[in-house]
């Protein structure tokens, strides 16, 4: 009788005690691969995070807490998402971050409202740092989703009006992944190629399996026999190194239009096929171009985890976070929702940025940046090769706004 | 186009190549023991990890020749300690105890060099552009794969026909009881098929691993490929793994380059019931039609190709 006593009071109290060390930290749950072909992306993204966290927490943490990222291995597919999703939510983490994969983004965004619905009070947020097929914030958006990066069509349209300015572009060949995001992409770019530059040539339109073909030369192959001078892809990750790779054993001369062609091995094997100054991408901003402070951030970052900034879209998602988390003087769902949408600050990379109340995604400049050796006087190469990215092409952020048709349910 | 024909054929016989380095050991321990070693695509993938750490250290061409002595050895030992205990159980005990062994090898493939793919790279005396046709270079790090696995083949053929261990090996692929009742140490051969099986596997690994990526889910990736080739050639049939794998090389690598679907043929209004599958092209499919002709030989003719047994 006496030995159940006490073991019920050892219980009470370290049931009590429990909860208190819950609340003095902000859980953000990081839910990307952490193994599998997506792996080298998505520990990528977990650096970047606890990066960011570490830096909240030496200026004091968020009223008083500590933020801390918890990692979430989903392996790169949606049903072992939501596995994770609901294992966070089991674990009290009100804060998820996401970015590998539109799928996965979408499955999350419908899994986070559905969630949010029967659970008021106890809902999750979910920040979206990558997956970028426009239905996420169109048809299919949500109240308790937040995107930090420009959508497929917004990108397309940056990097199309680049193109529309380059006579010597003739035929074009489209290569992506065959899921939801690349197939937006090449939608998007058939439609807007065809709009800007009907004079272009689409010669070969195609789709990988998502990270499953370690071997592109057919694909290649393929390529050279179309007499394609230009490639557009949406590939990320394997697919994007890989297909690089590729190209520099085939010795493939064309020009590279790209989203992500600084993923990781990318800058090497485009060093290895000698194509200066040909592989473009469209991104947030880069290095050598970018405001002092931001420069400041690449050199730390660079110090401490041994990679580039991947992800400044992901330093405003946190920068913003932890804006939200002061203002509202709570870290819910109910209460950071209320503060992120309609907030308008300053981009990383400089100038205005804000997140849209009707869809919320968040708007700053892009820039179109190519690959090559370095200018004198720029900092930062890529990988250990002397080349580095430099910015030749700049959209205003109100130049990359596209109208949407959203009707979220508001709580 | 010839130059699609020529590259694709290349590419197809050099990944055919890739594909029966390991179907050859798997064919051999398969039809002798009637082990079918779920495990045998871990031993691709010890040697990649193997070659790549005595690479690091020492050279590529040290690792060339150990690494596969080493995860042979790991493959002899498999087997006598391992699968032999098994043997009076039944088939049955010895597919999962191969089954288990591939995850436990992920994992601690996964525990010493982690999750992201590493650096094993072509060694610099390979590095170089070993031909130009049509403006395309091919490289000769390819070729070198290519040779390999030619040697490999005839030193195989050479081993089988013209040895003495070779033909009692042949007899036990056939006829496995004759030969024990004839004298000779089954056991003992079991362990060394075994183990040269799993060498050879580890030696497609060696080479393969700068050419696809060197990480913990190339085992994966390839292990399906493998049974397709072992039943589509036929059980206890060398002839047969080599001709199912230079099939399925090349049909696969063909069919990546081929846009052909029947909207294309035959226009791009789909009959109601056919919708998307209309759009889909030659290209899309490529990865699943090594199992099509897997489901389409075990219909038509279960013993494969050229085999002599059924399953």
């Amino acid at each position: 009788m006496v030995k159940s006593g006490l073991a019920g009071c050892a219980l009470a109290l370290c049931l009590s005690a429990a909860p208190a060390l819950a609340q003095d930290t902000i859980k953000i749950g990081y839910i990307d691969p952490l193994s599998g072909g997506g792996a080298s992306t998505g520990e990528g993204g977990l650096k970047t995070f606890n990066f960011l966290a570490d830096e909240i927490n030496a200026a004091g943490g968020l009223n008083g807490k500590k933020v801390q990222i918890v990692p979430l291995d989903n392996k790169g597919n949606p049903q072992e998402t939501l596995i994770q999703a609901q294992k966070a939510a089991d674990d009290g983490i009100h804060i998820i971050t996401q970015g590998d994969g539109s799928a996965v983004g979408i499955a999350l965004e419908d899994w986070v409202t559905k969630f949010d619905q029967r659970n008021p009070g106890n809902e999750i947020l979910y920040l979206n740092y990558g997956a970028i097929d426009p239905a996420m914030t169109n048809d299919k958006c949500s109240y308790w989703h937040f995107r930090y990066e420009a959508d497929v069509n917004m990108l397309m349209a940056a990097m199309t009006n680049f193109m529309k300015g380059r006579p010597n572009i003739k035929k074009v060949y489209l290569i992506n992944q065959d899921y939801s995001f690349g197939q937006a992409v090449h939608v998007a770019a058939r439609a807007m190629l065809g709009e800007k530059r009907p004079d272009i040539q689409i010669v070969g339109d195609e789709l990988v399996p998502l990270l499953k073909v370690t071997d592109f030369s057919p694909y290649i192959a393929k390529i050279k026999a179309s007499g394609a001078d230009s490639v557009i892809t949406g590939n990320w990750g394997q697919d994007m190194t890989l297909l690089l790779k590729a190209a520099a054993d085939a010795g493939l001369q064309t020009d590279w239009y790209t989203y992500y062609a600084s993923a990781v091995g990318g800058p090497l094997a485009i060093k290895q096929t000698g194509l200066a100054n040909r592989v473009f991408e469209v991104q947030e901003g880069f290095p050598n171009s970018a405001p002092e402070a931001a420069q400041k951030f690449e050199t730390a970052f660079r110090a401490k985890e041994g990679m580039s900034v991947w992800y400044p879209r992901a330093v405003n998602e946190m920068r913003t976070l932890a804006k939200a988390i002061t203002l509202a003087k709570a870290d819910d769902a109910k209460s950071i929702a209320a503060q992120l949408e309609g907030m308008k600050t300053e981009a990383f990379d400089g100038g205005d940025a804000w997140m849209r109340k009707d869809d919320h995604q968040f708007f700053t400049n892009l820039s179109i940046g190519s690959f090559g050796p370095l200018d004198p006087g720029a900092k930062f190469d890529e990988e250990g090769t002397g080349w580095g990215w430099k910015t030749i092409g700049a959209v205003e952020a109100a130049d990359t706004v596209l109208p949407t048709t959203c009707k979220m349910e508001r709580p | 186009m010839l130059q699609l024909i020529t590259f694709s054929t290349l590419n197809g016989v050099l990944y055919g190549m890739l594909l029966f380095m390991m179907a050859s050991g798997l064919t051999l321990i398969f039809s002798m023991m009637g082990v079918l070693n779920f495990a045998h695509a871990s031993f691709y993938m010890l040697g990649a990890y193997f070659g790549f750490e005595i690479s690091r250290r020492i050279g590529f061409w040290p690792g060339f020749i150990v690494a596969p002595l080493a995860v042979g050895g790991v493959g002899a030992l498999v087997e006598r300690y391992g699968l032999r205990r098994l043997h009076r159980l039944g088939h049955v005990s010895e597919l999962l105890f191969t089954f288990g062994l591939a995850f436990v090898i992920e994992e601690l493939v996964r525990i010493f060099w982690g999750n992201l793919p590493v650096n094993y790279s072509v060694p610099p005396s390979l590095d170089f552009v070993a031909f130009r046709l049509f403006d395309t270079t091919y490289p000769a790090y390819r070729m070198f794969m290519l040779l390999t696995a030619v040697a490999m083949f005839a030193a195989l053929l050479v081993g089988l026909t013209r040895t003495r261990i070779g033909i009692i090996i042949q007899a036990a692929l056939t006829h496995p009881d004759m030969v024990a009742m004839l004298g000779h140490d089954v056991p003992r051969i079991f362990m060394l098929v075994f183990g040269a099986g799993a060498a050879l596997a580890g030696l497609a690994g060696v080479i393969a691993g700068p050419a696809l990526v060197t990480q913990p889910s190339m085992a994966a990736s390839l292990g399906p490929i493998l049974f397709v080739v072992i039943v589509v050639g036929g059980l206890g049939s060398l002839g047969g793994a080599f001709a199912a794998s230079l099939l399925i090389g090349l049909v696969q690598t063909f069919a990546v380059a081929m846009n052909y679907s029947l909207a294309g043929i035959f226009g791009s209004t789909a009959p109601p019931f056919l919708g998307d599958l209309w759009q889909v092209t030659v290209a899309e499919l490529a990865p699943i039609i090594p199992y099509v002709l897997l489901v389409l030989m075990l219909i038509v003719r279960p013993t494969g190709l050229m085999g002599t047994r059924e399953t």
